[in-house]
This record gives C-alpha cells, sequence and structure tokens, in this order.
C-alpha cells in the first residue's frame, strides 16, 4: 500500500483493540474516511483485548446471554464502592448509563456472545461473555471494519505527534519496513492503551520491583503516543502506579501470558512472604472482589513473591491454572521446594491450625470458619491445612493494565494543560480509562468503557470532520527517513 | 510409561485450555476437557476424536502460534487422533496402511480392478468387454452368488475389523463395553451425529476452509453421509427384494432400490467433490499435512464409487456396461477393503467419542455437578 492512499484522511485511530476498532468503525459509518494504525503484527493484534473474555453492561429484563438482571443503580454502586468515589462520575455515570447499548452495537458487529463460562457463574448476570473470548471479538470488529472500508496497517507505531494549541496536525510513524512516514489527518483518537509494557516507564513508578513485575497482556503497550501527547501539552489523569494487579504464577512468560497465569487459590488456603509470614487476611472478601488487591500486596513484599499454600481437601476447588502445584506430603517439603525458611513456615502453619475455629465451611459465601487470637486473621473459608498431599503456588504481581492517561470530556476530546479540550483530537479505551476508574477494578468495565467511548469518539471526529474543525492538516503522506 | 512427545504435546494443549476455557461455547470438546483436570493419552484420545476440527478454536484463541505455548487444537488433535486410528486398528499389522494410505487405496483398486477383469473376460468365454448384454443383465458378467459371496465377505470382514477397533478405542479411552448399549446416551449420541451438532454449535457454522465461519464443510458432509447412508439403503434394500421375495435385478430406473441409489450416488458426487476443493482452500497452518493422502483417498474412492455406478446405470444397457461394472465393482471392493485402514475410521471413533461424551454429562448430572 503506497503512503498515497492516506491523503486527505479524515480519522486517523492510533490502537488496535477494542476502544479503537469501535471508534473506527463509527467514524467510517459516519462516512469519514478512517485509517487505523495498529502497532503489533496481524498475529497479536488487538492489544489487551485480545485476553480480555467479556464487558460488564448494565440490563433492566432478563435477557440473553445473562442469568439475571443489572440494573444501573446496581453498576453505579459497584462502581462507587471500588473506586471508593474517586473518578469522573459524569462520565462513569455516562458510560455506565450507556452500557445496556453495547450489546446490540457488538452483535451487529459480528460479535458472538455465549453463556457465562462454568467457573464464572458469579459474573454470569452482571457481564456479557464473547464466544470465544476477546480474540473472537477483536476478528469480528476486524472484519467489519474491513467490510465497510476502514484501512488497517499493522506493525504502523506512532512514534510522535504534531500538535500546536491543541490542534493535532500528523503523525511520524515508524512503518513495518522500518521507514518514518508523517501522516496527517483532519482528526485523531487515541486509542493505543496504557503504558505497562514500558517497563522502563514502569520503573520510574515502581523503582527495581518492576524487575519482579510480569505483565499479563501485550507487549506492545508501550505508552508512546501517550507521552506524545503529554509532551506536547495534554493534561493527564490518575496516577502511574495505578492499575489492575493481581497475584499470577511466578513462573509465567514476562509478557502475554494471559488468563491462564491467574492463580485463584488465594482464599482457600494461606498465603506467605520470602520470610515465611503471613501478612494479611486471606478471607477478606470474595474472588473476584478482593483478588485484585493481592497483586498490590505482593508488590509490596520482599522480592516481589509469595507463596500459597494449600491442602489437598480444597485442591479441586479452584479453576486450574497454567503451571502445576508444587506438591509434598508434609507443608515443610512443598516449602523446600520454594526454598522458604522450612521451620518457619511449619511453625506458622502450626499456629494457623491452632487458631482456626470450628464452622461450616461454604466457599460460595462469606462463610462462618475463621481464626481467633491470629494476627493477621483470616475471616472466612479457615480451614487448617492437615490433609496431605499439600501444594503450593510461587506467585507474582501480574500488571493487567495501567490507569495513567490523558484527561478528556464527555465528548471524549483531550483536555489539555490549558484547561481547554483539543479541537481535534480524541481518546478512548485504557488511554483515558484513568478518568473513570482512577484506582479499583469493576470486571469487564475497561471494555464497557472503550466501546461507549469509543463511538463517542468515532462520532465526534467524524463530526469535527463535517464542521470543518481543527487544522484540516494539508493531507499530505511524506517519506522522512 | 514413556509419554510420547506428541502426548506431551497434548497435555501441555490441555493444560493452557482448561486454565482458560474460552472456547466453551464452540463444541463438546471444552465441556468435556472441563471435566478433568490431568490428561493421559486416553483422554487426550478421547478428545481428540470428539474435535470436529471446526477450527473455531483456533481463530479465538490468544495463544494460538507465533504465541510461545503454540496452542493449535485443530493441528494436535488432528495428529493425536490419526496416531489412534493406527493404535487401535486390527489386525495391528494393517495398521502401518494408515501411513502410506493414498498408495495403499490405490494398489487395492488396481488390484481388485485386475481380479474382476480377469473375472468378466471369463464369464464372456472369450469375447470382448465391449459386447452389449440385453437388458443390461450384469448377472451375465458376475454371478448373483460370487458378488453376495464376495461382497459379503468382504463387507463382514471390515464390520469386524471396525468393530475391533471400536472396542478397543472405547476400552483405550476407560470406558465399559457394556455402556456401548446405553440407550439414552445411544440417543443423544446418534441425534448429535445425525445432525453434525459440533459443526455447528453456535449456530455459525464453523471455521473451515477459512476463518469466517460457514455452513459448508457441514452441509456438504451431510451429502456424503446421508449419500453414503442411501447408497446402503439402496444395497440392503436389494438384498430384501432378492431373498425375501425373489426380485431379480437388474431393477428398473423407478424401481425404490435404484431410486435410492441414485439420491445416494448424486449425494456421493456433491459431497465429496465440494469437500475436496473446501479441503484445498484449507488454512495449512492447522492441519496435519501427513493426512492430506488418506483424507484425499477417501474423497475419491467415494466419488469413484458414485461416478461409476450413476454412469453404469445409464449405460447398462449399452457396450460400455462389462467395463463400467468391472470399474464400479472393482472400485466399491477396494473401498470396503479399505475402510477400517483409512478416513472412514473417524466416524466410527467420532460416534464413540460423542456416545462417550452423552455418558459423562448424564453422570455428571446424576452426580449433581
Amino acid at each position: 500500500m503506497s503512503h498515497q492512499d492516506f491523503r486527505d484522511l479524515d480519522v486517523l485511530v492510533l490502537g488496535g483493540g477494542n476502544a479503537a476498532l469501535c471508534a473506527a468503525i463509527t467514524a467510517r459509518e459516519q462516512g469519514a474516511s478512517v485509517l487505523m494504525l495498529e502497532c503489533s503484527p496481524k498475529c497479536f493484534r488487538g492489544g489487551n483485548s485480545r485476553h480480555t473474555r467479556n464487558m460488564a453492561l448494565a440490563h433492566e429484563a432478563h435477557i440473553v446471554p445473562y442469568t439475571g438482571s443489572y440494573p444501573e443503580e446496581e453498576f453505579w454502586n459497584d462502581y462507587l464502592r471500588v473506586t471508593g468515589g474517586e473518578g469522573n462520575q459524569q462520565l462513569a455515570r455516562m458510560v455506565i448509563h450507556e452500557s445496556p447499548n453495547c450489546l446490540d452495537w457488538a452483535r451487529n458487529h459480528g460479535v458472538r456472545f455465549q453463556p457465562s463460562l462454568t467457573g464464572t457463574l458469579h459474573l454470569g448476570r452482571t457481564n456479557a461473555f464473547f464466544l470465544g473470548g476477546g480474540k473472537a471479538l477483536i476478528n469480528a470488529y476486524y472484519a467489519s471494519a474491513e467490510r465497510l472500508g476502514v484501512q488497517i496497517l499493522y506493525e504502523a507505531e506512532a512514534i510522535d505527534l504534531d500538535i500546536v494549541d491543541g490542534v493535532f496536525r500528523n503523525a511520524t510513524v515508524r512503518m513495518a519496513g522500518g521507514e518514518q512516514a508523517k501522516i496527517a489527518a483532519k482528526t485523531l483518537i487515541t486509542a493505543s492503551g496504557g503504558f505497562q509494557s514500558d517497563l522502563e516507564w514502569m520503573r520510574k513508578a515502581w523503582g527495581d520491583a518492576v524487575d519482579n513485575f510480569l505483565i499479563r497482556g501485550t507487549p506492545y503497550d508501550k505508552g508512546l503516543v501517550l507521552k506524545a501527547l503529554l509532551d506536547r501539552g495534554a493534561e493527564s489523569v490518575a496516577d502511574p502506579t495505578q492499575g489492575h494487579m493481581v497475584p499470577i504464577d511466578a513462573r509465567s512468560p514476562k509478557f502475554d501470558g494471559g488468563i491462564v497465569t491467574r492463580v485463584d487459590c488465594v482464599t482457600l488456603g494461606i498465603m506467605v512472604n520470602k520470610n515465611g509470614e503471613r501478612y494479611y487476611d486471606e478471607g477478606e472478601d470474595r474472588w473476584p472482589k478482593r483478588y485484585a488487591i493481592w497483586g498490590r500486596m505482593i508488590a509490596k513484599q520482599p522480592d516481589q513473591i509469595s507463596y500459597a499454600f494449600i491442602d489437598s481437601k480444597v485442591f479441586d476447588r479452584f479453576m486450574p491454572s497454567r503451571y502445576p502445584a508444587i506438591t509434598g506430603n508434609t507443608i515443610g517439603e512443598v516449602a523446600r521446594q520454594f526454598n522458604l525458611p522450612v521451620e518457619k513456615v511449619e511453625a506458622v502453619v502450626a499456629e494457623f491450625n491452632r487458631a482456626v475455629q470450628p464452622g461450616t465451611f461454604n466457599h460460595a459465601i462469606l462463610d462462618d470458619c475463621k481464626t481467633a487470637g491470629l494476627t493477621p486473621p483470616k475471616t472466612h473459608w479457615a480451614q487448617r491445612l492437615d490433609t496431605p498431599p499439600f501444594y503450593g503456588y510461587p506467585l507474582r504481581t501480574g500488571v493487567t493494565f495501567t490507569y495513567f492517561g490523558v484527561k478528556v470530556n464527555a465528548k471524549s476530546a483531550v483536555l489539555m494543560k490549558t484547561g481547554k479540550p483539543a479541537e481535534n483530537i480524541f481518546a478512548t479505551g485504557e488511554i483515558m480509562a484513568g478518568n473513570i476508574l482512577p484506582r479499583g477494578y469493576v470486571g469487564g468495565f475497561g471494555l464497557t468503557i472503550g466501546n461507549v467511548f469509543g463511538r463517542i469518539a468515532g462520532n465526534e471526529a467524524a463530526m469535527a470532520v463535517r464542521e470543518g474543525r481543527g487544522a484540516l492538516g494539508d493531507g499530505l503522506c511524506s517519506k522522512v527517513n | 510409561m514413556q509419554q510420547s512427545e506428541l502426548m506431551r504435546e497434548g497435555e501441555h494443549m490441555m493444560t493452557v485450555c482448561n486454565a482458560c476455557r474460552y472456547c466453551e461455547g464452540f463444541c463438546a470438546v471444552w465441556p468435556a476437557m472441563e471435566f478433568r483436570r490431568k490428561f493421559a493419552e486416553g483422554d487426550l484420545t478421547y478428545l481428540a476424536n470428539l474435535c470436529h476440527n471446526c477450527s473455531e478454536c483456533y481463530y479465538a484463541c490468544q495463544y494460538a502460534p507465533p504465541h510461545e505455548w503454540e496452542v493449535n487444537p485443530p493441528q494436535t488433535f488432528a495428529k493425536i487422533r490419526a496416531q489412534s486410528y493406527e493404535q487401535y486398528a486390527w489386525p495391528k499389522p494393517l495398521a502401518s496402511a494408515f501411513r502410506a494410505n493414498a498408495l495403499v487405496v490405490s494398489l487395492a483398486v488396481a488390484l481388485m480392478l485386475v481380479i474382476f477383469l480377469f473375472g468378466a473376460t471369463q464369464a464372456l468365454g472369450g469375447k470382448s468387454l465391449a459386447t452389449a448384454i440385453p437388458r443390461g443383465d450384469f448377472y451375465k458378467i458376475t454371478s448373483h452368488e460370487t458378488l453376495v459371496l464376495a461382497f459379503g465377505a468382504a463387507g463382514l470382514f471390515a464390520t469386524l475389523a471396525l468393530l475391533i477397533g471400536l472396542v478397543r478405542f472405547w476400552r483405550g479411552t476407560g470406558e465399559q463395553v457394556s455402556d456401548l448399549t446405553n440407550l439414552p446416551a445411544l440417543a443423544t449420541a446418534i441425534k448429535d451425529v445425525l445432525a453434525l451438532k459440533y459443526l455447528d454449535d453456535s449456530g455459525w457454522g464453523c471455521a473451515y476452509p477459512s476463518e469466517k465461519s460457514s455452513q459448508s464443510r457441514r452441509w456438504f458432509h451431510h451429502f456424503t453421509f446421508y449419500g453414503f447412508l442411501l447408497c446402503f439403503a439402496a444395497t440392503t434394500l436389494g438384498a430384501i427384494y432378492y431373498y425375501g421375495f425373489g426380485w431379480k435385478g437388474p431393477y428398473g430406473y423407478f424401481s425404490l432400490p435404484v431410486v435410492l441409489g441414485t439420491l445416494g450416488g448424486i449425494g456421493l458426487l456433491i459431497g465429496p467433490s465440494r469437500l475436496y476443493f473446501l479441503k484445498l482452500g484449507r488454512n495449512r497452518e492447522i492441519t496435519d499435512e501427513k493426512q492430506c493422502g488418506m483424507d484425499v483417498a477417501f474423497l475419491v474412492m467415494l466419488l469413484l464409487t458414485s461416478a461409476s455406478g450413476l454412469l453404469l446405470l445409464v449405460l447398462r444397457e449399452t457396450a460400455a456396461m462389462s467395463s463400467l461394472l468391472v470399474i464400479h465393482l472393482g472400485v466399491v471392493m477396494a473401498l470396503f477393503l479399505t475402510l477400517p485402514y483409512g478416513k472412514f475410521v473417524h466416524g466410527v471413533y467420532r460416534c464413540a467419542a460423542l456416545l462417550k461424551y452423552a455418558l459423562e454429562r448424564a453422570r455428571k448430572q446424576t452426580l449433581g455437578v
């Protein structure tokens, strides 16, 4: 494809995941010419959307594929609870209010849905599951976008943006062959995700702890577009240390391990750090509500590692994971394989076992199995670790995505440090999700935000083109080797 | 026991898949996988044969190659299926026929043609093969007794070999032979087979031959499958006419055996030829290319059977009859003899796997899981 094809481009979309696709499709349906740049090769397209599986949508009635209704107010309260009231409530309200329409929009663009997956029944009421997961979702959107005439380039990475006084003029793009080009467009939609795959940027936020972090998703979210926007005067939102972090198997690859690396057994046993000490109530609340806190807590333990211990009573009560458990006939045998202080771990388990009170175990509710006189306590599902074989999993912090991004208004326009919205720059997806979720997480909300704001951005960009807003660059594409 | 590399590959794949489960809605393989936490050889053989090779899962897979875990269920399952065909074949020495299958089938056809040609020339007593026979009476070339004896023996042998394979497979997946006749499970399995449910479990068809979901594979497999059944029904009915009523062939163009055989033959022209062209367009990254010869050999045999049969029907009163009869009988005999050592066995093991799936689901329900 020659660069000449991009003359008089109306909308340039940077990114290739759910949010980018929703924006590109919408803008194209409004009649705009659209070019989408996905920085990954085609086989890994879709950013973190590739690893997702559902989106959270409010709905009143019991409709397929849900198991029950999820009223807007309940969604709203879930949102307030996880964010503690932080975040732009106007934008959050907009997304939640619009969320019921995402289902039909996705269906109309080829996405297939299925009943909630086994082992995730608690999400069946609140979240719509994509048949085949997130990669199937983005495959459907890519097919839809191609059919509509959205132009798509893979391995095309925007490395800088020319923005003057809040007006986008062109993007410097590193193309698949390594050459650079400047691509001008009348409007820009940034949907390029967070920055969690840029480990040096992460190091600035977390220090050397980042060496022990694992990035669960795409290695392509390096935040280049985010950085360019901030350098060119966009206002930032959220804190660079904030994001979704969960405990995942320490044996996982540095990048792209996805869903199968999670280990859901923390609530069923005990968790110790590398000194063999327990440090938090493992039974505080259910997965997944309080699951995410463990990622951040492990990040604050020595060497950013912890070890979950369970016994054979509960071994079949959580989803199997990618790596086998470390097994032994005694707790000490398992601890030895982790190079933990064996006597210390055995003493901690003995103390824990003595503190366990009688109760009726029920993992489906916050049951009455708890410890007495133990610090920290285990307030639910506390059962003695007494039935060999014993199992252990080494766990590290798995970074799913970051929240640090650009500030936007209700029209998805990027806000500049001057306080004014950019004329022709819009944002959707992880790059702006921090406006709504500066901390905490509601499962599947990221995709909802990407969809709703993607459609807003697509509409607004097409409208800006129609109204002749912005710089309306010269439409030239030149090579600048 | 030393685990083979292929079984390690299968176990690795299933461990990743069982921790992910995003494909749960595509077909029976995934719920069946979720009944398990360990994947021994019997489990993998079962799951591989339960797989209909629809490929939806591959395109949805976040771990598909070039991801470092290289999860490729259509290909891995295909390789395991091929291994199970050999492993359970009876008698054992003939199992190697699966390896150079196209060659074996070709030799079988050549050999059978020679034998039937020899028989025909004997029957004609030195007259040219191109002599028209009144009323197209092919029994003048091959007597009814010879036909019944030869094809009965070949049919019995093939059935026996397939049955022994079935029982071996069944035991290999950890099931009791008595459960082969579990009626409710059989009813479910038969329904799934007749509808090809798992080439269309999502209602969108399957990702074959390319990424775009389509019903074409299912429809043309139906043409093939029901075409085969109709031909089988036609032959059975012919036997009933002969032995039950003493009505001797050849039967008229509008007699029931001929109508059934004609419809079946047309199905076996449309189905296999379209399946062949679909196969040509499939994504080679997810196939086991070693099986290509076996797949094509079977499709060609079905095509040759139907084409020669239909031609024989149309030209039976012409001088071409004897030659066409030799070709048709030779092809059908070779088809019969190679049934247990070619692609046909996929149907046997697929049915058994679907039966096992129905049994497993019923057991889970009884347990209240």
